[in-house]
C-alpha cells in the first residue's frame, strides 16, 4: 500500500503540482444554497460525512482494528481459542530463530541483487526508447509492459516449467552454447537466481515505463540551452538527464524495494521456500507460521518486524527525496 | 562518416530492443503453445514450439479436476463487484476530501494516510480471526470486503477531484441540484479518466491476488484462478498441460483487456503515477 502512496508523490512531481493543495476554493457556504436544497436530504453540511462513511467505516473495521489487534497479538500466545500474554517472548524467540534469520537474509540478498540489475536494465531500455533514433515507440512500450499484466502466480508457473532442470526450455537453449544443465529450482543458489529471474521478467517493463515517463517530462529547453553552451550528448546525460530523473528514479527503487520486502507469490509457487529454506522470505514465513502452524502470536511478531523494516526503508526514502528538493 | 556511425548505432539499438521484446513476449507464446499439448509433450527434447491438438482434452481434464468454469466465474464475479464498489466509494470519499470543508476532515484524512503506509501483511492474522468469527471463510464477501476501501484509490481520487473547478459545483447548486445529483451527474462524468485508472488498477489487483484468497478459501468450488493454479502445483502428479491451460485462461482476459485499452491500462496499473 505504501507503494501506492509513493506513486502518488511521483505523480505530483511529474505534474508539478504541490502535494498538499490549498483548499481555499472549497465551497461550504451552506447558507447560500439552503433555500434551493430543502427537498434534498443531503445538505452541503451533511453530505461529506455520507460520502466518506462507507470508505471510512471499512478502513476502521478492516485495517485500523487489525493493525491494533495484531500488535496486541504479537505479545500473546494463542492456543486454540485461548490467548495469554507472554510479554516479549515472541520477539525473543524471533531473535533466536534460524529460519527467520534465513528469511531476512534471503530477502535482503534478493533485494540487493535484483533491484539494481532490474532498475539498470529498465533505465537502459527507457533511454533507448526515448532516443530519437527509435521509431514505433508505442509498440515497444506495449511489448515491454506485457509481463506487468500477468498474475505473479501465472508468471511463476510458466517459469517453473521453463526452468525445469532436465526438460526445461531454458536449459535446452543453454545447451547450444555449451552450458551444462543448471539445477534452477533444486539447488539453493540457483533457486534464488530463479526467483530473481522471474521478478526481473515481471517488473522490468513496469519500471521502464515509469522511467520513460520521467525522461519525457524533462523540459526540452534544458537540452537546447546545454547544446548552445556546447555540452555534448554524454555530458548532457550526466548533467541534465540524471539529476532531473532523480525523483522518479528513487521512486522506482523504493517501490521495488518495498515490493521485494513483501515477496511471496514467486517463491511460494516456484520453490515453496526451498530447497532448504534458500528462498524463504519474510512474508512466506509469516504465512507458514500463521496458516500452516496457526501460531498467531508468533506470526504477528513477524508481521511487526516487517512493519519496522518498511518504516525504516520509507524513512530513508523520505530523506533521499528531501535532499533532491533542497 | 557521421551518418554511417549513426546507422550502426541505430541497428545496434534496434537489435538490443528487439531481443528485450522477445524475452518479454516469449513466455506468453510458450504458455499458450503449452496449453495445446499433453503433459508429457511439454517436456519433450527437442521442445515442441508449435501448437498441438490437445487443447480440448486439456480443457476437459481441467474441468474435471477443478471445475474451471465455476472458478473462472468466481474470479470474474469477485473482481467485477470489487472494482465497481471500490471505485465508487473511493470516488465518493475523494470528492468529500477535495470539495467540502467539514469537522474532523483532517483526522479522517490522517487515518487514511496512515493506513496507506502499513504493509497489508500485518492485518492478515486478525482479519483471518475475524472471518472465522463471522463464519465467512469460503465466501465472496471475505475476499471482497477487507480491501474494498483502498486508501491509495481515495488519495488518487481526491487529487483528481481537486482539479475539478468548484464553479461547476456552485452552478449546479444554484440550479437546484442536490448533493448526490451533483456527484453522480456532474462530478463522475468529468473525472472519467481517473475513474478508469482506479478501476483498472483495482481489477488487476483483485484478479491477480493470491495471498488473501489463499488464506480464506479452502473449498474448491470457491477458489479464484490464482488459488486454483497454486493448488494444481501442490498435487502429487502435476498435469502440465492442464496447468498451462489454466495459466493461459487466467492471463488471456487481462491480455485482451490490455491490448484494447492499453493507454488507460498503463496509467491504471501504475496507479496514476505516470502522466500520459
Amino acid at each position: 500500500m505504501l507503494l501506492s502512496f509513493l506513486s502518488m508523490e511521483v505523480f505530483h512531481q511529474l505534474r508539478e503540482v504541490p502535494l498538499v493543495e490549498e483548499t481555499e476554493k472549497v465551497v461550504s457556504t451552506a447558507a447560500n444554497y439552503r433555500t434551493k436544497t430543502r427537498r434534498n436530504l443531503l445538505t452541503p453540511k451533511t453530505a461529506p460525512y455520507v460520502f466518506i462513511a462507507p470508505a471510512f467505516l471499512l478502513i476502521l473495521i478492516f485495517t485500523v482494528y487489525p493493525v491494533i489487534s495484531s500488535f496486541i497479538l504479537s505479545f500473546q500466545e494463542v492456543r486454540g481459542i485461548e490467548k495469554s500474554f507472554v510479554g516479549l517472548a515472541n520477539y525473543t524467540r524471533l531473535i533466536h530463530d534460524p529460519v527467520f534469520y534465513k528469511a531476512l537474509l534471503n530477502t535482503f540478498q534478493i533485494l540487493i541483487i535484483q533491484v539494481p540489475i532490474m532498475i539498470f536494465v529498465a533505465l537502459l531500455i527507457a533511454v533507448g526508447l526515448h532516443s530519437s533514433l527509435i521509431k514505433a515507440k508505442a509498440l515497444f512500450r506495449i511489448a515491454y509492459f506485457m509481463p506487468a499484466i500477468t498474475a505473479l502466480v501465472a508468471a511463476s508457473i510458466v517459469f517453473m516449467i521453463l526452468l525445469d532442470e532436465h526438460f526445461g526450455l531454458v536449459n535446452y537453449f543453454l545447451s547450444f552454447i555449451g552450458v551444462d544443465k543448471i539445477p534452477w529450482l533444486t539447488s539453493p543458489f540457483w533457486a534464488k537466481v530463479s526467483v530473481i529471474l522471474v521478478m526481473t521478467w515481471r517488473w522490468t517493463g513496469y519500471n521502464m515505463v515509469i522511467l520513460l515517463a520521467g525522461l519525457q517530462n524533462i523540459p526540452a529547453d534544458l537540452y537546447e540551452a546545454a547544446s548552445i553552451d556546447g555540452a555534448g550528448k554524454v555530458k548532457q546525460f550526466f548533467m541534465i538527464t540524471l539529476p532531473q530523473l532523480k525523483p522518479v528514479f528513487i521512486f522506482t527503487v523504493v517501490m521495488s524495494t518495498i515490493g521485494t520486502l513483501q515477496l511471496f507469490d514467486e517463491p511460494f509457487i516456484l520453490t515453496h521456500g526451498g530447497p532448504n529454506s534458500a528462498t524463504m522470505t519474510i512474508t512466506l514465513y509469516l504465512y507458514e507460521t500463521g496458516f500452516k502452524f496457526f501460531d498467531f502470536g508468533y506470526a504477528s511478531a513477524i508481521a511487526y518486524v516487517l512493519v519496522l523494516i518498511t518504516a525504516i526503508v520509507s524513512w530513508v526514502q523520505m530523506k533521499l527525496v528531501g535532499d533532491t528538493e533542497e | 562518416m557521421i551518418t554511417s556511425k549513426k546507422l550502426s548505432t541505430k541497428i545496434w539499438m534496434y537489435s538490443l530492443l528487439i531481443v528485450g521484446v522477445i524475452l518479454s513476449i516469449a513466455p506468453f507464446y510458450w504458455m499458450i503453445v503449452g496449453s495445446t499439448h499433453p503433459s508429457g509433450e511439454i517436456f519433450r527434447v527437442p521442445p515442441k514450439l508449435l501448437p498441438g491438438g490437445f487443447l480440448a482434452k486439456n480443457f476437459q481434464t481441467l474441468s474435471e479436476s477443478l471445475g474451471i468454469a465455476k472458478i473462472f466465474w468466481n474470479s470474474l464475479f469477485i473482481a467485477i463487484v470489487y472494482t465497481f464498489v471500490s471505485t465508487l466509494i473511493s470516488a465518493m470519499a475523494g470528492y468529500a476530501f477535495a470539495k467540502y470543508r467539514f469537522k474532523g476532515k483532517n483526522i479522517f484524512f490522517f487515518v487514511i494516510l496512515c493506513s496507506l503506509m502499513i504493509p497489508f501483511q500485518v492485518t492478515l492474522i486478525p482479519l483471518f480471526e475475524m472471518m472465522v468469527a463471522f463464519d465467512w471463510l469460503n465466501t465472496y464477501q471475505a475476499i471482497i470486503l477487507p480491501s474494498l476501501a483502498a486508501p491509495f484509490a481515495i488519495y488518487l481520487m481526491r487529487q483528481n477531484m481537486q482539479a475539478v473547478p468548484t464553479s461547476i459545483i456552485e452552478a449546479s447548486r444554484v440550479d437546484g441540484a442536490g448533493e448526490l445529483k451533483i456527484f453522480f451527474s456532474v462530478i463522475l462524468p468529468v473525472t472519467r479518466p481517473a475513474l478508469a485508472a482506479v478501476a483498472i488498477f483495482q481489477f488487476m489487483a483483485q484478479w491477480n491476488s493470491l495471498l488473501w484468497p489463499l488464506i480464506t478459501l479452502n473449498s474448491k468450488e470457491m477458489f479464484t484462478l490464482p488459488v486454483a493454479l497454486s493448488s494444481l502445483i501442490g498435487m502429487a502428479r502435476i498435469d502440465y498441460g492442464q496447468l498451462m491451460l489454466g495459466t493461459t485462461l487466467s492471463t488471456i482476459p487481462i491480455m485482451i483487456f490490455f491490448l484494447l485499452l492499453q493507454k488507460h491500462f498503463i496509467s491504471g496499473i501504475l496507479g496514476g503515477s505516470v502522466k500520459e
